[in-house]
């Protein structure tokens, strides 16, 4: 099959690849480039663990085509901390027991990731919205929207 | 919530430091960083996809399988029946001396459920893989089915699985498995008020987030290594062994990474087929189940029917228990047999009853094969029973709290099963619920103790 090329940016770093026509993001992003942060849960865009964030925008991997993804900035949980120092939200999970099977945990820090960004002191009702889309079959996602609101304020703390 | 340290403080020794204080998993770091390595984060060059064809009928004879027009399709490598598995016919708890083998790891000459395996298609991408098995064809001739428990004990029933004969498992104590205690005609007798319920479930899927499967490569010394996502390490390496007739010297399983487990993924099915699959084409292979497929095929949590008679006096005591209960193995025994056993141990409940009669069948239909979740075997009994302990409370106008206090086991009681019962503490968790719900008790039962004579 014809194979097309596709460039564009993944947390900060430029990656090109030539791809089969129809790849998904979440496809290039784990088999061709090696991030496997985002996870496969249904390929079918209704578990969110493949979320990403493109151009500030969450985003479904597992529903996007790679080829349209070209000159785009894309971000991914396994580019969240910075030379080594973990993002708060990555804190803040870790800090709230808000891991258990770990599977739908990186989908989670990005969906919460694009909240904080745009609603820096979020409700819980904002929590729960931002995080609607993606499933946890262990937590019982209590302890995810505590540690999304303890980030939320520990960003606000530091920004004061 | 505060952490009352006086429970058993007379006959404990330690200080609780560790209990209440947050301490860090150790597997967080790597979820968080999104470093921790599932099974399906292991990609090897030249890695084949694996597709199964499954049966779209509850129960046939399959007459032939062509699977010629799927070899030919781009990208097939490699195409497997049963003829291909070296000992095709298995059953998990083996192991442990409960057979007979009774599964198939690829349908020969029958299938007994809709979904079952018949077919695996190794191809180099997963969709010249998902094509092919389209391509394969399967000749069925329909046979009758059974999906209720009752109607498969029946006599004519169709047979489910012939390697039982018999719709049921048969226990070294026959078709059932039971518990006899005491005189439970003679409780009947002597009680005030007799109520029989009837309790039922629907099977119940675990749908974790990470779907079931393994990544398998070939080493250069001869070995396999498979990468899986399996709970049951030590089962699935022996019977792979068994499966495949194959040294475990030759086998390394890594594995206790789970994306989501609650007992789903304890069955032995995507690995021997996948390991299989590496030696006969020399090259990794992934089988990887589809949302689908997790929802569809693997095993859920069986059925359930319960039938709970009891027979009470008017001062709360219950004098005497029969219950006869219903596990839906699905067309394969898995893991229900021993579900079903653990109910019967299990349906008196935390409750000490004098008389007691306890009859639990494992039964076969022509449903997905129920196995391992969360407490199986007990889990949708005691639902049943406290359920009934709260309409026995009602009957005699009794504070359900208080009710359960009368019957509530102790150490040295003897339990219906015959084990003398040791370190109940269910007296003491009553009290502190009773404190916590707010839902006062007379204090004749906040003093009560499990393990003190007289209290």
């Amino acid at each position: 099959m014809a194979k097309v090329p596709v460039q564009f940016t993944l947390n900060g770093s430029e990656k090109a690849e030539f791809i089969e026509s129809g790849t998904t993001l979440l496809h290039a992003l784990r088999d061709k480039i090696g991030d496997t942060s985002p996870k496969g849960g249904c390929h079918q865009g209704t578990c969110g663990a493949c979320s990403v964030i493109i151009d500030g925008e969450l985003r479904l991997s597992c529903l996007t085509l790679a080829e349209t993804c070209n000159g785009a900035d894309i971000r991914t949980t396994a580019g969240l901390a910075e030379a080594g120092v973990l993002h708060p939200l990555q804190r803040a999970f870790l800090d709230a027991f808000a891991t258990q099977c770990g599977f739908c945990t990186p989908g989670m820090i990005m969906a919460a990731k694009v909240l904080l960004d745009r609603t820096p002191n979020p409700s819980r009702e904002d929590v729960v919205e931002a995080l609607s889309g993606n499933i946890c079959r262990c937590t019982g996602y209590e302890p995810i929207i505590q540690a999304v609101l303890t980030a939320a304020r520990a960003n606000s703390q530091n920004a004061a | 919530m505060e952490l009352r340290k006086d429970y058993f403080a007379d006959v404990r020794e330690d200080g609780l430091h560790e209990i209440g204080q947050p301490r860090p998993r150790l597997d967080s770091p790597g979820h968080v960083t999104g470093k921790t390595a599932y099974f399906a984060d292991r990609n090897f060059p030249g890695m084949l996809h694996l597709k199964m064809v499954r049966s779209p009928h509850h129960h046939a004879r399959i007459r032939s399988i062509d699977t010629s027009e799927a070899e030919k399709h781009p990208g097939v490598v490699r195409v497997l029946t049963a003829k291909d598995v070296p000992h095709n016919v298995y059953t998990i708890l083996i192991l442990i001396q409960i057979g007979p083998e009774d599964e198939t790891v690829l349908a020969d000459g029958k299938v007994r459920w809709k979904g079952e395996a018949v077919v695996a298609v190794l191809a180099e991408t997963e969709r010249a893989a998902q094509e092919a098995a389209a391509k394969v064809k399967v000749d069925y001739e329909v046979l009758p089915a059974v999906f209720d428990m009752e109607e498969a004990l029946k006599p004519g029933a169709p047979i489910v699985n012939e390697y039982h004969g018999q719709n049921y498992y048969l226990y070294d104590s026959g078709e059932c498995r039971k518990v006899r205690f005491g005189d439970v005609e003679a409780g009947f007798a002597q009680a005030d008020h007799i109520l029989e319920q009837t309790y039922q479930s629907s099977p119940i899927e675990h749908a974790p987030t990470e779907t079931t499967g393994c990544v398998v490569a070939p080493e250069g010394n001869d070995r396999f290594t498979c990468y899986t996502n399996t709970q049951a390490m030590f089962f699935t390496l022996d019977n792979t062994s068994i499966i495949l007739q194959m040294p475990g010297s030759k086998l390394h399983f890594v594995g206790g990474t789970v994306g989501g487990g609650f007992g789903g993924k304890v069955d032995v099915i995507v690995e021997p087929i996948t390991i299989l699959a590496a030696k006969l084409t020399g090259r990794p292979v992934c089988f990887i189940y589809s949302r689908e497929e997790e929802m569809q095929i693997s095993s859920p949590r069986a059925a359930e029917k319960v039938v709970i008679k009891d027979g009470i006096m008017k001062d709360g005591r219950i004098v005497a228990r029969k219950v006869t209960g219903y596990t839906d193995a699905g067309a394969y025994s898995r893991h229900s047999p021993y579900g079903a056993q653990k109910g019967a141990a299990h349906y008196p409940g935390p409750y000490t009853i004098p008389n007691v009669w306890i009859d639990t069948y494992c039964v076969y239909t022509n449903r997905t094969p129920s196995s391992a979740m969360r407490g199986f075997g007990v889990t949708i009994g005691d639902f049943a029973l406290e359920v009934q302990m709260d309409k026995l409370a009602r009957l005699i106008g009794m504070d359900p709290l208080e009710f359960r206090f009368i019957n509530a086991y102790r150490d040295g009681d003897m339990k219906a099963h015959r084990q003398p019962t040791e370190g109940a503490a269910l007296i003491e968790c009553m009290q502190e619920a009773s404190r916590a719900a707010n839902w006062p008790v007379a204090e004749k039962y906040m003093a009560m103790s499990s393990y003190r004579k007289g209290a």
